[in-house]
């Protein structure tokens, strides 16, 4: 059975290329693109991985990448944070409070895939 | 050697420089050959009419001769070396460097007022950056842009086969994308040009600070806004419209029509001629408190200083400085005055009469002032502090001083308060006695700031000074 992801990102064109990229390489993914419901979607979808956009709509991927680690069920859960702010601070904030993985946007295409083969293998 | 003693080093150098022989400038100014040599040396000291008479044979200001170098240009120096302590410039040289290098010293520190100026920019673009909602968003939106268009084309180039529909799909997803890329830059490109519009201040302004906007763009006008004055003002909004150098910048805009509403009403309340007649009668700048007594009906002494700085050029009237301060003492207004330096940055010296002022709201504070460093260049200062009216019974009470710097003339020598901390606050509180009454008190030693001023032992001093041999400098080597 393809591995889920749950993409979170509001831009609707990127959100197009990744799930395009990611579900030729055998993914399934989901798109959702509002903050303060991404909680929700995550609890509904129970993907197997959360890429994660920082600069949402009504709520900072970063606070929900916090309340993610602070919940049981969702403290291991795979998550690759996306964000335009690509500073040495910006990259170790995310580390601190939990992010697997750290993407620069713009990205590479390979460096997005190659990212989200090993966060969700076994 | 101090300075004042190389006034022979300064003839001669001129002398030699116009090509005069000594024998022949001797004769001129009706002294032998082998004292006109002496003093050149240094080895007799020279004033009074024998300074003037050379002076007016070598074409040149006697001040330059007894002094060296402006006192403008040692004060950059100064900055220069304060900027840069490490670099060991060597403080008590500075004005033998200005006399002896002119040219190189003036390179120095407009470079130093280059970096300084640039320095501010930097800071403000920088706060913009962190800060700047529009700026913030314009460049998120611009990545965000670019991230789609970068993540589609490389779906398109990586040379998979891709359905018919996705191919379609994602060609459209560019165009739409390229579209808004260029609108964004294109938003973004008008923003920062109306940015760089108020830094240049359209004709002359140093940067894109708002205060140093519009202070450069009132210097362009000598402080004087002839638009806004009698009775065919126009409105303050006329000189700020979108394709002026003050209205393209909102916050410069709004920082200049506060100042001006207010040059507007100090207009109404203190006409131009009514000042000038006033001023005429009185005869000189250095009593505005008698002024203001004068003048009478609704006019205080705040005003009067204010509307002093404002006045047109005129012929025989001495050059101002005014300088306003809010309740924090943070600097709000400047008009610069030669040889009394105010600093572009950074805290101002405490010793001035603008912060007593503050301690003792509504009392005028008249103090003479004489700049650390250079002995002879000395001001008379007029400040008060006058508490805002209350927008509402419970809110914060604001308070400003302003305060006016007038310079002095040459005058016999002194002897400066030896304590200018406690002595600046106390003595000068008195309030000022009649019109041209003389202002017979010892000069209080003021600086710029600590940084560059050289009195070690001033009781206000809140960091040490950069300048090295200060003892030497304030013993008067400037």
């Amino acid at each position: 059975m393809a591995k889920r992801i749950l993409l979170i990102e509001d831009e609707p064109n990127i959100a197009e290329a990744i799930r395009f990229i990611l579900s030729r390489a055998g993914f399934g993914v989901d798109i959702h693109s509002d903050g303060r419901t991404a909680l929700d979607a995550i609890a509904a979808r129970a993907p197997h991985m959360v890429i994660l956009d920082v600069m949402l709509p009504n709520r900072s991927g970063y606070d929900i990448l916090r309340d993610l680690r602070a919940a049981p069920q969702t403290r291991t859960l795979p998550v690759l944070v996306l964000t335009a702010r690509g500073q040495k601070k910006d990259r170790e904030l995310a580390e601190r409070i939990g992010a697997n993985r750290f993407i620069t946007k713009p990205f590479a295409n390979s460096e997005l895939l190659r990212s989200v083969i090993e966060l969700t293998a076994p | 050697m101090p300075e004042t003693d190389l006034t022979g080093s300064r003839i001669r150098d001129r002398r030699l420089a116009l090509d005069i022989r000594q024998s022949d400038l001797a004769r001129q100014v009706g002294i032998s050959p082998a004292y006109l040599n002496l003093i050149e040396h240094n080895r007799r000291r020279i004033g009074g009419k024998l300074l003037l008479n050379i002076a007016a044979r070598l074409g040149v200001d006697p001040r330059t001769l007894s002094e060296g170098a402006g006192t403008a240009l040692v004060q950059g120096l100064q900055g220069a070396a304060a900027r840069l302590p490490d670099a060991g410039a060597e403080a008590a040289a500075v004005g033998e460097l200005a006399r002896r290098f002119p040219g190189w010293a003036r390179l120095v520190a407009m470079q130093h007022q280059r970096i300084e100026t640039l320095e501010g920019l930097v800071a403000m673009l920088t706060d913009r950056l962190a800060h700047d909602p529009e700026l913030a968003r314009s460049m998120h939106e611009m990545l965000s842009v670019v991230t789609a268009i970068r993540s589609t084309a490389g779906i398109l180039s990586a040379g998979e086969q891709i359905d018919a529909e996705w191919q379609a799909r994602f060609q459209r997803n560019l165009y739409e994308d390229s579209r808004r890329l260029a609108q964004t830059a294109q938003a973004l490109v008008e923003y920062l040009d109306a940015s760089e519009l108020a830094a240049a201040g359209g004709q002359g302004a140093a940067s894109g600070l708002p205060q140093e906007a519009l202070e450069s763009w009132l210097a362009l006008r000598d402080f004087h806004v002839g638009e806004l004055e009698g009775a065919e003002a126009c409105a303050p909004e006329d000189l700020l419209g979108p394709e002026t150098p003050l209205g393209a910048v909102p916050a410069t805009r709004a920082h200049a029509l506060r100042y001006l509403r207010g040059y507007r009403a100090d207009a109404q309340r203190l006409p131009i001629g009514r000042l000038s007649e006033a001023l005429e009668t009185a005869g000189a700048l250095d009593d505005p408190v008698a002024l203001a007594a004068r003048l009478g009906g609704g006019v205080d002494l705040a005003l009067v200083l204010r509307r002093i700085a404002c006045l047109p050029p005129a012929a025989g009237r001495a050059p101002v400085g005014l300088v306003c301060c809010d309740g924090s003492g943070a600097i709000t207004f400047r008009r610069p005055l030669e040889g009394f330096a105010l600093p572009r940055f950074g805290p101002a010296c405490a010793l001035w009469p603008l912060f007593g002022a503050l301690s003792r709201p509504l009392v005028p504070v008249r103090r003479r002032l004489e700049i650390s460093g250079h002995p002879r260049r000395r001001f008379i200062a007029h400040a008060i502090a006058v508490p805002a009216p209350p927008a509402s019974i419970d809110a914060p009470a604001l308070i400003g001083a302003t305060m006016l710097v007038v310079p002095l003339g040459e005058e016999a020598p002194a002897r400066p308060s030896a304590a200018p901390g406690g002595a600046a606050a106390s003595s000068s509180a008195a309030p000022a006695p009649g019109p041209q009454a003389p202002c017979r008190e010892a000069p209080c030693r003021v600086g710029p700031g600590c940084r560059t001023c050289p009195q070690d032992a001033c009781p206000a001093r809140r960091e040490p000074s950069v300048l090295h041999d200060a003892g030497a400098v304030a013993a008067g080597v400037f």
